[in-house]
């Protein structure tokens, strides 16, 4: 009989620390990405009845640590947490995307100067406050980025990309670190 | 030699640096000019053409002739201006442009030839033969111009780039620069202040200047520690801001670790992106030299450079120093080496009106005629018109007046605005949206003047913003006016330089009009001038006037040329950081990456993937075996491989069949739930695009793939499709290439593998050619496909990626244990070769599906991308190149890819090519060679024999054309 041991992306790679920052692999969590079918306005109605969360305004998230919702464009979002009930299905198209995504956390003093050194747009808190969210580009990959606190960050980046992603975000952690002071 | 005085040096802090070998000691807080002048070394460089010695002339990033190596082997930086390197301990710098040795330059021989070597020299002399030029005349003659060299070795070094945002940008620390900072800072907007020296404050550190009746220095500190102490203010030295691009972004380079022996972890450099609501362009003015005869010796320096020199650096650049100017600027100087004790061989002021101070040899209405000393400035003729005078120095300030440092406001392609009272080119008005120029960037040149100007430019930036000013006094500082007397170019026997760095004299700028280059950027492209690394910031006014002289024009009617980013030099390295290497694109990893790395596999990339080449095993003879072997797993056993990396599309949505029938050439509305199909997608123009298996997971839900290469293009396409062309239809799709991780099980024992594994047997029924749907292993969730890359009975089974390394493994023993085994590319190559199935080395964007022989599959019945496009004519018909097999005529014949077919009895020549090899190998099933090509109605011709020529490797082989399926050509393996 065969037995399957799971793998997280980041495994053997993570963690990572440089003064003050670290970089660590978040515990898996289940991840659905939820694209709305046309005119299903009821889907945001859906997902506060099924798991208590209002659907997320661009660049913005609903719920906290165990149960969110991240925008993740036009008419979607990935949830976060919960496994999606089947009613949500009739309302957008539900994908699981849990195991796609190399998700890390960076947190520490200088996150923003570390993200600033591979990410094009504005973090500074007063344009990205917590629960905001940027799909955007990490140096030269895509990806999905949020505020998670004054000095922590979570990226989502592919899983394939799990060790550039280390590579770059720790080389930035080390010119970050190394220009203090 | 060094001063007493309070400027900007350490005296606690000597260092110790070398230049060409020889150990010099300067201070913490020194460049490697005012080191080097410290030390008395006043011959440090060629010049670019002539070979000239030459001495620092500039304190700052304009320098044209203080250019030198720093440091050795891989991390050697060529043309490092002396006047912006700081000192460390360690330090090596070397001369540049000069064989042997800086003294003695064996190409200084260029110089006593310069009488013919003006400007055109080359384009009329190295004219024949004209194969010459590139072969002899280039590389010799730029061997011998030029300055300095790249180590040729792989820059190791690191280096950032990083982004920053802020309400406003202020560029240049001066008064006007701080004071606008400050104004904002204290109003709360967010400020990013860049200065591009290694301490703010502009020319107050370099100037005697009081500010509210205290040393200028003692506000520039109270007013940093303010800005330092507030969250909202970002203060940034040693950064040069580099351009201005639309929307607000500016580009600027810092110089994080160039200053250290040890830079750690840090960067040398980084190259900042910023995006700035608004700008305050306070980057001051630099001043300008004059042309007289002979005045590039060492030792001839600008005024304000003695000065910074003088104040900051507490450095006397000479012994006797004279005075030349047509300013008061040149009277200040004269003043302030006298009060620091220096002799001042002469004051000449070009004015007759100048007053000038007592005390000094003075003389008015006066200019320098000739200098003399080869190796460093010896003496100065003046002349006053009456009479000449010999006047002994060893260095001469000279003031030309100021031209304000507008470059950024023309960087989006507005002109600069000539002014008749400053004789200087003025930013023009909003010549850079958002820009604000303030103070001596804008004309502005007392200290007085440029605080209220800071201070007003901020505040409309602040309007500008929304946010309010507080009221607030400004500090009182002098107010001297500027006045200056236009002086360009002083005639006289010797030649009169321009542009220091090109070797450009006023001879050659009015050669250039002479032959009819008269306007301005023919003028510059004829002579060089402004063309170096200096991009003419000392030369390009004085070379202009002298242009419009020449040509009798006026210098507004006569232009600039045109100011363009970057203001200063920017190191590749800096714009590149990061994506030296393998930093150059991300790499994508399977899961079973591990595995077939322990296994030996030689990793090839596929795309941004790597997958497994082949797996060697003890005693191969090479890879060839290898593969054979491989092949031989999945014909005659099970073989395994991963196949994650093609691209998985899911596709959901009330209108997802309709969507498929629309993209795909074929039609998937009446695929069965539980049934894959094998797709065609055309682009727009008729050609293949990609293909793939597509499967109906239920009612609305169908998985599309595409190959591996292609996967980001189809997603894109389909995006495309969706927003633009078929808005209309309710269907959304999302790429799940990352979720799942995918092994092909293939052979003839493929079933019994799975048997082996899955929680349930296969069931027939529900697996038939084709089939697809749910199972389980070990209790996880996976799906399977029967279908086959292979021509044999196949399996791709899916399981989320965490699993994938764990199933991954299990998959290799179990068909090991049944005589097969993982199985790489080149067997995989070889087993599609081998059944006619195509990859893009036959889709590869010429082909149409009349091409590849599935003309059929563009269905009748409906409509889709590029089904109109494929039915025009020359698209399909006889006078195609079609997809055909070939077999050599003997079977040790080669069918290397890339080799044209010909007709047997015709020669080989480009005119006759009628097709051409696009895949081979070695067939292991067949025991010779096979290849997929593309031939003249190549489907009718099977059974011809034809030639086939690979020019480049010297082959020629005789093959049949034949269908190209080679093996099981009615799939009975496949499908049993």
């Amino acid at each position: 009989m065969a037995e399957l041991i799971a793998k997280t992306p980041c495994a053997g790679l993570l963690p990572v620390r440089h003064g003050g920052l670290s970089l660590t692999e978040c515990a898996p969590t289940a991840i659905h990405h939820l694209a709305a079918y046309r005119g299903a306005a009821q889907l945001g109605v859906a997902l506060e009845k099924a798991h208590g969360l209002g659907w997320p305004a661009p660049g913005r998230s609903t719920g906290a640590a165990s149960a969110r919702a991240l925008w993740f464009g036009p008419d979607q979002a990935l949830l976060l947490g919960p496994m999606p009930v089947a009613a949500l299905a009739r309302h957008c198209a539900l994908t699981d995307q849990s195991d796609g995504w190399a998700h890390v956390c960076l947190s520490g003093p200088g996150a923003e100067e570390v993200l600033a050194r591979l990410v094009p747009v504005d973090l500074r808190a007063g344009a990205f406050p917590e629960g905001a969210v940027a799909r955007t580009a990490l140096f030269h990959m895509s990806a999905l980025i949020t505020r998670t606190g004054a000095e922590s960050f979570e990226i989502f980046a592919f899983r394939s990309m799990a060790r550039t992603l280390v590579h770059d975000v720790s080389e930035a952690m080390k010119s970050v670190v190394a220009q203090r002071g | 030699m060094r001063i007493d005085g309070a400027g900007l040096i350490n005296r606690n802090k000597p260092v110790t640096f070398s230049f060409d070998g020889r150990s010099y000691q300067g201070f913490e807080g020194d460049t490697l000019a005012s080191a080097l002048l410290a030390n008395g070394v006043r011959l440090m460089g060629r010049s670019f053409k002539y070979h000239r010695p030459r001495g620092v002339f500039t304190a700052g990033s304009e320098e044209p002739n203080a250019l030198m190596t720093v440091g050795r082997g891989a991390a050697q930086t060529p043309n490092v201006r002396a006047t912006v390197q700081e000192i460390y301990e360690g330090l090596e710098a070397r001369s540049q442009n000069r064989w042997p040795s800086l003294s003695a330059d064996l190409l200084s021989v260029n110089d006593l030839l310069s009488p013919f070597l003006g400007a055109g020299f080359y384009y009329k002399t190295f004219m024949w033969p004209r194969s010459f030029w590139e072969k002899l005349y280039e590389p010799v003659i730029r061997r011998a111009a030029g300055l300095g060299a790249l180590s040729g070795a792989p820059d190791t070094a690191r280096y950032d780039r990083a982004y920053a945002f802020c309400d406003l940008l202020v560029v240049g620390s001066g008064p006007s620069g701080l004071m606008a900072a400050l104004t904002a800072a204290r109003a709360g907007a967010d400020v990013i202040l860049c200065e591009e020296d290694s301490a703010f404050g502009g020319r107050l550190n370099s100037e005697a200047e009081e500010i509210d009746g205290a040393p200028a220095r003692d506000w520039v500190q109270a007013v940093l520690a303010e800005l330092d102490s507030l969250p909202n203010v970002r203060l940034m030295k040693r950064t040069t801001v580099t351009g201005a691009y639309d929307q607000g972004t500016y580009g600027a380079l810092q110089r994080v670790a160039l200053h250290m022996a040890d830079p750690g972890d840090r960067p040398l450099e980084t190259f900042w992106h910023i995006a700035a609501k608004a700008c305050v362009l306070a980057a001051g003015a630099l001043e300008r030299p004059i042309a007289f005869p002979m005045n590039d010796r060492p030792g001839v320096m600008m005024a304000s450079a003695l000065r910074s020199y003088l104040h900051r650096f507490n450095v006397a650049p000479g012994k006797r120093v004279a005075v030349f100017g047509n300013n008061d600027g040149a009277r200040q100087t004269a003043e302030d080496l006298r009060a620091a004790g220096v002799e001042v061989a002469a004051l000449v002021d070009s004015r007759p009106e100048a007053e000038l101070p007592v005390g000094f040899n003075a003389f008015k209405g006066a200019q320098v005629i000739h200098t003399k000393g080869y190796m460093g400035l010896k003496s100065i003729t003046v002349s006053t018109g009456s009479r000449e005078e010999v006047i002994e120095a060893d260095c001469l300030a000279v003031s030309g007046g100021w031209n304000p440092t507008l470059h950024l406001t023309c960087h989006m392609g507005a002109r600069p605005v000539w002014d008749e009272t400053l004789a200087a080119f003025l930013p023009a008005e909003k010549s850079v949206p958002g820009m604000i120029p303030a103070g001596a960037a804008k004309g502005i040149f007392s200290t007085a003047g440029c605080l209220a100007d800071g201070q007003r430019a901020a505040k409309e930036a602040l309007k500008a913003l929304g946010l309010k000013a507080k009221a607030s006094d400004l500090p009182a500082a002098s107010d001297a006016p500027y006045s200056v007397a236009p002086l360009w170019q002083v005639p006289g026997k010797g030649r009169a330089w321009l542009d220091f760095q090109n070797d450009v004299t006023v001879k050659d700028v009015k050669q250039a009009a002479q032959e009819n280059f008269r306007s301005v950027e023919h003028m510059k492209r004829y002579t060089t001038q402004g063309m170096a690394t200096d991009q003419g910031k000392n030369s390009n006014v004085g070379a202009l006037a002298v242009l419009a002289d020449a040509t009798g024009r006026g210098i507004p009617e006569t232009g600039t040329t045109t100011f363009r980013p970057p203001f200063a030099p920017v190191s590749i390295a800096a714009m590149g950081a990061g994506a030296r290497g393998k930093g150059f694109a991300p790499e994508r990893f399977t899961t079973s990456h591990a595995a077939n790395i322990a296994r030996g596999a030689p990793m090839i990339e596929a795309g941004l993937w790597y997958r497994p080449s082949y797996f060697p095993r003890p005693g191969d003879a090479g890879w060839q075996e290898a593969c054979n072997r491989e092949v031989g797993f999945v014909r005659n056993a099970v073989g395994v491989c991963d196949v994650s990396t093609l691209g998985k599309i899911d596709i959901q949505g009330p209108d997802a069949a309709a969507f498929l029938d629309f993209v795909y050439c074929n039609t998937f509305s009446t695929l069965k739930e539980g049934r894959v199909r094998y797709g065609l997608m055309l682009r727009e123009d008729g050609h293949v695009m990609d293909d793939g298996t597509c499967a109906r997971l239920g009612e609305t839900h169908y998985l599309m793939t595409t190959t591996t290469a292609a996967a980001g293009q189809v997603m894109k396409h389909l995006e495309f499709v969706s927003q633009a062309l078929r808005p209309e239809l309710d269907v959304s799709f999302t790429s799940v290439t990352e979720h799942w991780a995918q092994f092909a099980v293939a052979g003839p024992k493929s079933r019994a593998l799975l048997d082996s594994l899955l929680d349930a047997p296969v069931d027939e029924s529900a697996f038939p050619f084709m089939g697809c749907g749910a199972v389980t292993v070990a209790g996880v969730p996976a799906r399977l496909f029967r279908i086959s890359f292979s021509g044999e009975h196949a399996y791709e089974i899916a399981v989320p990626a965490r699993y994938g390394a764990a199933l991954y493994g299990d998959l290799v023993a179990r068909a090991e244990v049944l005589g097969g085994g993982a199985y790489g590319m080149e067997a995989l190559n070889v087993l599609r070769i081998e059944k006619g199935f195509i990859t893009h080395a036959e889709i590869h964007g010429r082909t149409t599906a009349f091409d590849i022989g599935m003309g059929r599959m563009v269905s009748a019945r409906k409509d889709c991308i590029g089904k109109a496009a494929s039915r025009r004519e020359g698209l399909s018909g006889p006078e195609r190149e079609q997809l055909v097999g070939l077999r050599p005529v003997l079977p040790e014949g080669r069918l290397p890819a890339g080799a044209h077919l010909f007709s047997e009895n015709r020669p080989p020549t480009r005119e006759n090519s009628e097709g051409y090899v696009t895949s081979t190998c070695f067939s292991p099933s067949l025991g010779h060679e096979i290849a997929l090509g593309f031939l003249k109605n190549g489907p009718l011709r099977r059974g011809e024999v034809v030639k086939l020529v690979d020019h480049l490797r010297g082959v020629e082989t005789l093959c049949t054309v034949c269908d190209p399926v080679f093996i099981d050509p009615d799939g009975g393996r496949m499908r049993g």
